[in-house]
């Protein structure tokens, strides 16, 4: 009975969502304030019904209710409660609940921290939302019913997928949602602004503490995601352009853009409409990564089942929201470039060419993830474009990045001196140069981690000098405000991730090796005995288990314990040992047996040193961290509604300070 | 005009993703091509499954047309193709040669014995090592390759009369033409 309670508070829950897309959008329209009135309590009895579908859902995986027919695809009697916990987002119909239920978060924070937005706006945004939510209700509802029952009800269930059954994995959904599902957030705005017309810089300053959180939790979340597959899958890599990594990625990058370009219309004025569309095209490649991971378009690791119907379903919602809000763009979007006029040497110039690049870096990913099927619609048969491709676009688009990065925060806005900054720019080549010549004894001449180590001293450099002249030059107390501070931090983490990258993108030695009972392999400095292998078992899986002795110098480094488990149902995965360190990793993965059935025997193992890998992921929390603390700003607090222009002039002139 | 530009483009997205759609449900997406494809077959020395000590290779074969079927008696699939392969396997115009993959001899003369034989010859591949070369992931595939030793075409799991229908019949058919 309980499982069919969940079905009917989705259908509650649905009808309370067109309540709140509709009604106070009516009340905006008509002037009328008992309908607009309606968004918030219909947004709270929307949460609350879906937290009740999702608990019910949550406790049938608890109670191994293998009747409902999800919870028996996904989970067993062997399978840990945490793990039964996580398997509520394992496949596709649950994820899909998950999201709704992080949509109602997002739109319940909304809904009580915009009391003080003016009436007809906050019900616009929150009828947006709510119109979101009626699309992905439907598509539950309609073709993904997590609540389906199977008859009779088997006495056991198949298994989570293994893959999944990893701490890293258990939070990388609901992070990455939490990031894909926040750019909703400024989408609701900019509709709600493009619906009202009110074009005032205001709206942008409410919408960038949100736009800023959700970026941090899809930084996260990637984060977790590119850890994850290094860990688990075994091969080492921590990227690998693969559709379902790209879906994260093009929202990441239009996520980039909207920062800084809501940075410039909040605080100039300028650049109003291409923020907007910004808004639409974040927001939209989070839904089209879910029509990407969830039709079935496209073949990938990652993907869920695929249904023609449910593709048909996600594109036509994915084509009244993003055709819809693009339309309304085209007949309302402001017709005249407003805001303060800049200068070719300017703060503004940097932060255009900064967006442009992230924006056509995310066209060329999205161009590389369809290419197998325009291969197919133009009948070029199966063609694919891998690693190759983006490989060599995107670092070329992003090295302009890199080196305009330091200069921006040093320009005025408006009108820059454009001698002000040779200072900065001999300062930053000596330190980077300095670094580069130093590094290039340690690493060998290796040119790219050269090049690595001195892009990074760049960005960091001119970070540093620009926190060191606010330093100087502010007055106490006022030094760092979060928004400044968060922006540091980001600078600094992309950083670190660029040095990262290329210091252990060509530094890392590999080893594909046959070891014996008691060989050694010496790789990267490092001794690494095999020690043989045997049986283990863990709650629902077995395991053949080999021992690794890795030594220095003859000093012991640690022991490894590389893992090929079978679980319960057959499913083999292997979970490869990792020495993480802040200059290096040093990662074993078990392969295969030499002799298959003689585990004691030789095996085939993969060992691996990466130096400065941590980086890669360390840059990433640093940028996700900068995106909260940035977001955490006072000055984004809405005061009162009405007084931007009287607020403006007081900012532009703690600017021009 | 140029406010347009996005939504247009928008359009054109989705007029890929509705052709995304309409072309996986009329092929399978899980059908990737093999490499090997229009490449010579990997040279291979392999036994005889019946008689050990002679050993069938990749130059003897030279000549002649031949299907190349990956089966082996531990593979449930096997023997939902076997049927299939009993009845159409002798009418195919080419020569149906047997992959016994990571088996034991006894068991595969055993599951022959029980099912029946439809190959010409059959050789054995215990270690797997030759299937390596192949790009064989699992049992059962199988294999076209032409007179000159050349990979034509690749199936991925059960033959069906389908498949032998759509894709093996044609298949062959285009060999036979050539060699006119």
């Amino acid at each position: 009975m309980t499982p069919e309670l969940g079905q009917l508070a989705l259908i509650l829950a649905l009808l309370l969502a067109l309540a709140q897309g509709v009604l106070p959008l009516i009340g905006a329209w008509r002037g009328n304030r008992a309908l607009m009135a309606t968004a918030r309590p219909a947004a709270a009895g929307q949460a609350v019904f879906v937290a009740i579908a999702f608990g019910i859902l949550v406790w049938a995986f608890l109670h191994f209710d293998f009747s409902v027919k999800y919870v028996a695809d996904n989970s067993n009697l062997e399978l840990p409660w945490y793990y039964r916990i996580a398997a509520v987002w394992g496949a596709h119909e649950g994820s899909l609940l998950l999201w709704i239920l992080i949509l109602n978060a997002w739109t319940v924070a909304l809904a009580a921290f915009s009391q003080k937005l003016p009436e007809v706006f906050a019900a616009r945004v929150l009828a947006v939302m709510g119109l979101v939510a009626v699309g992905f209700l439907a598509f539950t509802l309609f073709t993904s019913d997590p609540f389906g029952r199977l008859l009779p009800m088997p006495g056991d269930g198949a298994d989570l997928n293994p893959v999944l059954q990893d701490p890293g994995m258990t939070f990388h959904p609901p992070v990455l949602y939490m990031g894909y599902v926040g750019f909703s957030v400024a989408f609701a705005f900019s509709i709600a602004g493009l619906l009202g017309g009110e074009m005032e810089q205001a709206w942008v300053r409410w919408a960038r503490p949100w736009t800023n959180a959700a970026w941090g939790f899809l930084t996260a979340g990637i984060v977790a995601g590119s850890w994850w597959a290094y860990a688990e899958l075994g091969w080492g890599g921590w990227w690998f352009w693969d559709p379902v990594e790209n879906a994260s990625f093009m929202p990441w990058l239009v996520g980039l853009a909207l920062i800084h370009a809501q940075a410039v219309t909040e605080k100039r004025g300028s650049l109003r409409a291409w923020t907007i569309l910004l808004s639409i095209f974040a927001f939209s490649l989070s839904l089209l990564g879910t029509f990407l991971v969830r039709s079935g378009v496209l073949t990938s690791v990652h993907a869920f089942a695929s249904d023609p119907r449910r593709g048909v379903f996600i594109l036509a919602f994915l084509t009244i929201v993003v055709g819809g809000s693009l339309l309304l763009y085209a007949l309302r979007a402001p017709k005249v470039a407003g805001g303060k006029p800049f200068n070719v040497v300017s703060r503004e110039t940097v932060l255009l060419i900064g967006n442009l690049l992230f924006a056509v870096a995310s066209a060329m990913v999205l161009l590389g993830t369809l290419f197998p099927l325009i291969g197919d619609a133009l009948n070029l048969g199966k063609i694919s474009v891998g690693p190759p491709y983006f490989g060599f676009l995107f670092p070329l688009l992003m090295l302009p990045v890199v080196v305009l990065m330091p200069f921006g925060p040093f320009l005025r806005w408006g009108k820059g001196e454009a001698a002000a900054l040779k200072g900065l720019l001999l300062r930053i080549t000596i330190a980077a140069v300095a670094c580069a010549i130093i590094a290039a004894f340690l690493v060998d001449g290796q040119l790219k981690a050269i090049v690595g180590v001195a892009a990074g001293v760049w960005i960091a450099a001119g970070t540093l000098l620009f926190a060191y002249k606010r330093w100087r030059e502010a007055p106490r107390g006022r030094r760092y405000p979060a928004e400044l501070a968060g922006m540091l931090l980001a600078h600094l983490g992309m950083a670190v991730f660029v040095m990262g990258v290329l210091l252990s993108e060509t530094l890392s030695v590999t080893s594909d090796v046959r070891m014996a009972p008691g060989q050694t392999q010496h790789i990267g400095g490092y001794d690494f005995r095999f020690d043989g292998a045997h049986r283990t078992t863990g709650p629902n899986w077995t395991a053949d288990q080999g021992i690794v002795v890795v030594t220095r110098n003859g000093n012991k480094v640690g022991t490894m314990l590389p893992q090929k488990r079978t679980y319960l149902r057959g499913q083999v995965q292997t979970e490869s040992a990792i020495d993480a360190g802040f200059s290096r990793d040093l990662y074993v993965a078990l392969g295969e047996p030499m002799d298959a059935g003689n585990i004691q025997g030789a095996w085939s193992l993969r060992l691996y040193y990466k130096p400065f890998i941590r980086w890669i992921w360390g840059g990433g929390l640093l940028m996700m961290l900068g995106g909260f603390i940035a977001a955490a700003d006072k000055r984004f607090r809405i005061k009162r509604g009405v007084e931007t222009v009287r607020i403006d002039g007081l900012l532009a002139q703690e600017t021009r300070a | 005009m140029s406010r347009l530009l996005p939504l247009f483009g928008f359009m054109l997205l989705v007029g890929l993703f509705g052709f995304g759609i309409w072309w996986n449900t009329q092929h399978d997406p899980n059908e990737v091509p093999s490499p090997l494809i229009n490449k010579p077959a990997p040279a291979f020395v392999l036994p005889r499954l019946d008689d050990p000590t002679q050993t069938v290779s990749k130059a003897s074969l030279l000549g002649k047309p031949y299907l190349l079927n990956v089966f082996a008696s531990w593979c449930f699939a096997c023997g939902e193709e076997h049927p299939t392969l009993m009845a159409e396997g002798s009418q195919l115009g080419v020569m149906l040669l047997g992959y016994d993959y990571k088996d034991a001899p006894d068991d595969a003369k055993n599951w022959l014995r029980e099912h029946g034989n439809p190959y010409r010859m059959v050789v054995a591949d215990r270690p797997g090592r030759t299937a390596i070369d192949f790009g064989v992931y699992g049992a059962p595939e199988s294999f076209l390759i032409d007179a000159k030793g050349v990979i034509r075409y690749k199936h991925i799991g059960p033959i069906t009369p389908e498949v032998i229908a759509k894709e093996l019949k044609p298949a062959i058919a285009a060999l036979q033409k050539e060699s006119r």
